[in-house]
């Protein structure tokens, strides 16, 4: 049977030649996101903003009677609702705030709740209530919290573990690629405004340890062959490690997207958008492990000699059984 | 690296069926399949947004604590030394920032009054610290001061309670597996699957059932309680429903010498005999029934308010004393409403006002059709992916998806077998954790196509692969583990769930994607001896 071979045997490419534009390029980007994050700022869903959320499907109709309902429930004299779709197009989440006043009598949310469903119900027979999320303002801070401290934990935990078990250029490195990957993200979000809610979080999590499940092949790449090769220059190195990982990146790439993509396609519709930010993350998270996680490596100074004086334990006992085995 | 012995093989083999066979009872319930009641039974269970039901988060009042415990010390206080053999005489007792002070009329007695009044406190915590801390100013006056202990003690006393109190309430509604837990210093989390109306539920919990009789003070005319102006000893409170009582508003009640309702027996639905209106009849204890036959005894032809968490439900007047032990309340029920007072009511009232703070409801539709789209996009991909892995990587591919399936199965029985929650987010984070679990066998079999275009020999080629790939497998793993931690630390809810199914995909991949495979790979190349191998 001839196996498919998405890349051929001996790749050369000089990923690294454009480097600095790329760079230039990435570091833009970052900016950009963050600006974007800043002045259009994220879609908060009530997770973060507290407020009520209910979610209704109309059995029978092809499409949510949108315009109607904004009319209809924003007659109601709570504000403004913003009415969004989600997954099909008779899917529909209403938001408001939560009344004037709930913070301190819980039955205002409830009464509003109440005559929220009452009149999307009373103009449409085949609207079904599938959920109501009701978060006070002091609940939706403390998850905002410790939504923002779980990112930061993880960014920081993960750059100390690289540190440790590689070089602190590496760690930097690694770093650098996560800010990278979630300010994109996040750049995304504030770009479609999608709604950004607790799942996205967590989508933002997953896609920090891919991102770095790719940073690190490459990484470990790298170092085995700083050992191997005392002479060869940086860049051509890196290079070289990047070239001979690149089957990997991209067979793996491809499995995980091949399951993200039926999970766009087909599953639940109420997770679309956390979907849809891991997978953006894939691409994301492969881009930066090539062009921002190695060329720094070479600003860093990382040489082979750097690497050997400190060459940790583990390290030298894997060399000599190498070197043990080859004689 | 081929040196596979027997007993490691065998021990291989058991861990992984033992954990995929424990996935067959979860599989079969959900795809509704009787699994025979005789075999154990290890169940995944399904997270409130698959299974539908209701997530409330409930906060306590903890100043209404505070402020109960200074009411009820003043009480005691004053109570303590009135009844004192030589009696104290004392002062206006004010509660002014959080403490009481009063001043003895007799400075003498301060001693004595001391005495007395210790014995009113306890100790709270561990370190020996008192619940009140009692000072003398100015040689007579006394400061009572509650002492953090002391209100932590109280706060936490009160909650124990409430959590008790509304699992009871829970249970008379006849709902299934609730779950109830104290969250905390002053929250409460009240997960209930499979509920069609958590109105109901809602309306319950926000309830504190305060039952109160008091008499109402008819000296004070109308005007001034529409201002808020009471004779002294008296309070004002609103009616419940105000229009269904001519309009009033409110009226006023005298704060001492009424009794709660907290002494009752059973409080029951029922019909008023002559309107046939709801009603809820209670009966009192024993005690609770002798001082409501005194009360109703001293006041014959006076109107007495019944008081429900602060609002006035309805202001009868005594026709006649009330002896038996039980009594109806009035006040615009409907059959539902009366009904839900009668079980707040039995259930006892809570010792603090609760406030829901988070609601999360999923209908039971949304949840079985999430699970339906979750268990569709699952097969598909993995089909996809199989098919993927097959064609890239031939023999060394269909070692690689025999482990994903065992994969998919282990993950599932440890699931079950820990009894973990699968959640929306869950199913998504096992979805994926297909996708990256093949990583392992990609990173592997990337590096023996490697080593042989070095010019290895099979078996060393298939050696190289597995030692060299392990390392970045290894360290890649753990970075994951890191970033799953941490999610189950600051996540809540249906994010936890993933953060769970996330962990377990990790260690169980490690296991069939590279152990097991291994296996394989090595048993095949013993009995094939191949020259070559198409990867």
């Amino acid at each position: 049977m001839k196996l498919l071979k998405l890349v051929p045997d001996h790749t050369n490419i000089h990923f690294l030649r454009g480097r600095v534009p790329f760079y230039m390029v990435s570091v833009l980007l970052i900016v950009a996101s963050l600006t974007l994050v800043a002045t259009r700022g994220l879609n908060l869903g009530v997770d973060f903003i507290g407020g009520q959320m209910i979610r209704v499907t109309f059995t029978q109709s092809a499409t949510a009677p949108v315009a109607e309902l904004r009319e209809s429930v924003g007659g109601l004299g709570f504000g403004e609702p913003i009415i969004q779709q989600f997954g099909k197009p008779n899917e529909i989440s209403i938001r408001m705030k939560l009344p004037e006043g709930s913070e301190g009598d819980a039955t205002l949310a409830d009464a509003m709740a109440r005559k929220v469903t009452a009149t999307v119900k009373a103009g449409h027979a085949d609207a079904r209530i599938d959920g109501v999320d009701s978060v006070s303002g002091k609940v939706s801070g403390e998850l905002f919290k410790t939504g923002m401290q779980a990112l930061l934990a993880a960014i920081v935990a993960i750059s100390i573990y690289i540190w440790v078990r590689f070089e602190w250029q590496f760690g930097v490195g690694a770093l650098f690629a996560l800010v990278h990957d979630v300010s994109l993200t996040l750049g995304m979000f504030a770009l479609t405004q999608m709604e950004f809610d607790l799942n996205i979080v967590a989508a933002l999590l997953t896609l920090i340890g891919y991102s770095l499940n790719d940073t690190i092949v490459v990484y470990d790449r790298i170092r085995e062959n700083l050992k191997k090769y005392r002479r060869m220059p940086m860049p051509e190195l890196l290079d070289l490690s990047v070239n001979e990982t690149l089957s990997r990146t991209i067979v793996t790439s491809l499995s995980v997207l091949i399951t993200l993509a039926s999970l766009l396609i087909f599953g639940p519709d109420v997770i679309f958008g956390f979907t849809a930010a891991i997978t953006l993350g894939i691409f994301v998270g492969t881009y930066s492990s090539i062009y921002m996680a190695a060329p720094i490596l070479i600003w860093l100074k990382v040489n082979p000699t750097s690497f050997v004086q400190v060459e940790s334990e583990m390290d030298r006992q894997e060399r000599l059984a190498r070197e043990a085995g080859g004689q | 690296m081929l040196d596979f012995p027997r007993w490691k093989q065998a021990w291989y083999w058991f861990i992984t069926l033992f954990a995929a066979l424990a996935a067959l009872p979860s599989l079969a319930s959900l795809n509704n399949v009787h699994w025979p009641s005789a075999l154990p039974r290890p169940m995944i269970n399904l997270g409130l947004d698959l299974a539908g039901g209701s997530h409330i988060l409930l906060e306590a009042n903890a100043d209404q604590v505070r402020r109960q415990r200074l009411e009820n010390m003043e009480e005691s206080v004053r109570a303590r030394l009135r009844q004192a053999p030589t009696r104290i005489r004392i002062g206006d007792i004010s509660s002014k920032d959080g403490s009481l002070t009063f001043m003895l009329e007799d400075q003498s007695q301060v001693d004595a009054a001391r005495d007395l009044i210790l014995p009113l406190t306890t100790g709270a915590g561990l370190t020996g610290q008192r619940d009140w801390d009692i000072r003398v100013d100015d040689g007579s006056r006394f400061v009572l001061t509650p002492t953090k202990a002391g209100i932590d003690q109280a706060i936490s006393a009160a909650m124990d309670t409430a959590t008790e109190v509304i699992r009871k309430r829970i249970d008379a509604l006849g709902t299934r597996e609730p779950t109830i837990i104290r969250q905390g210093a002053n929250r409460i989390v009240v997960q209930v699957p499979g509920l069609k109306d958590p109105q109901a539920l809602k309306d319950l919990l926000g309830k504190t059932a305060k039952l109160e009789f008091k008499l109402v003070d008819s000296t004070a005319s109308a005007s001034d309680i529409a201002q808020g102006i009471v004779p002294p000893g008296s309070e004002v409170v609103p009616f419940e429903n105000a229009q269904k009582n001519g309009g009033v508003a409110a009226i006023a009640v005298k704060r001492l010498g009424g009794i709660k309702g907290d002494q009752l027996t059973d409080a029951r639905q029922s019909f008023e005999s002559r309107s046939n209106t709801p009603v809820v009849s209670i009966t009192f204890d024993q005690q609770g029934g002798a001082k409501f036959a005194k009360l109703t005894t001293e006041n014959v032809n006076r109107p007495f308010a019944i008081i429900l968490d602060g609002k006035v439900l309805s202001a009868p007047n005594i026709n006649e004393p009330i002896l038996g032990g039980s009594a109806q309340i009035s006040g615009n029920f409907t059959v539902e409403t009366a009904n839900q007072l009668a079980i707040a009511l039995r259930s006892g009232a809570l010792p603090v006002d609760l406030k829901v703070i988070e609601e999360r409801s999923v209908g039971p539709d949304l949840g079985a059709d999430s699970i339906r789209k979750g268990m569709i996009a699952m097969l598909i991909g993995t089909v996809a992916l199989m098919s993927f892995i097959f064609i890239t990587y031939g023999r060394f591919g269909v070692y690689a998806n025999v482990a994903l399936v065992f994969n998919v199965l282990m993950i599932l029985g440890v699931m079950a077998i820990a009894n973990t929650t699968l959640t929306l987010p869950g199913i998504a984070g096992f979805v994926l954790t297909i996708g990256a679990a093949v990583d392992a066998n990609v990173l592997i079999n990337e590096r023996i196509r490697e080593e042989r275009h070095r010019g290895r020999r099979v078996v060393q080629a298939v050696e190289m692969g597995y030692k060299e790939a392990s390392r970045a497998i290894f360290d890649a793993n753990i970075t994951n583990i890191i970033a799953a931690v941490l999610m189950f630390l600051f996540g809540s809810g249906p994010v936890r769930g993933f953060a769970v199914v996330l962990m377990i995909g990790i260690v169980t991949s490690v296991f069939t994607a590279v152990t097991l495979t291994r296996m394989w790979v090595a048993n095949w190349l013993r009995k094939a001896r191949p020259a070559d191998i198409n990867l």
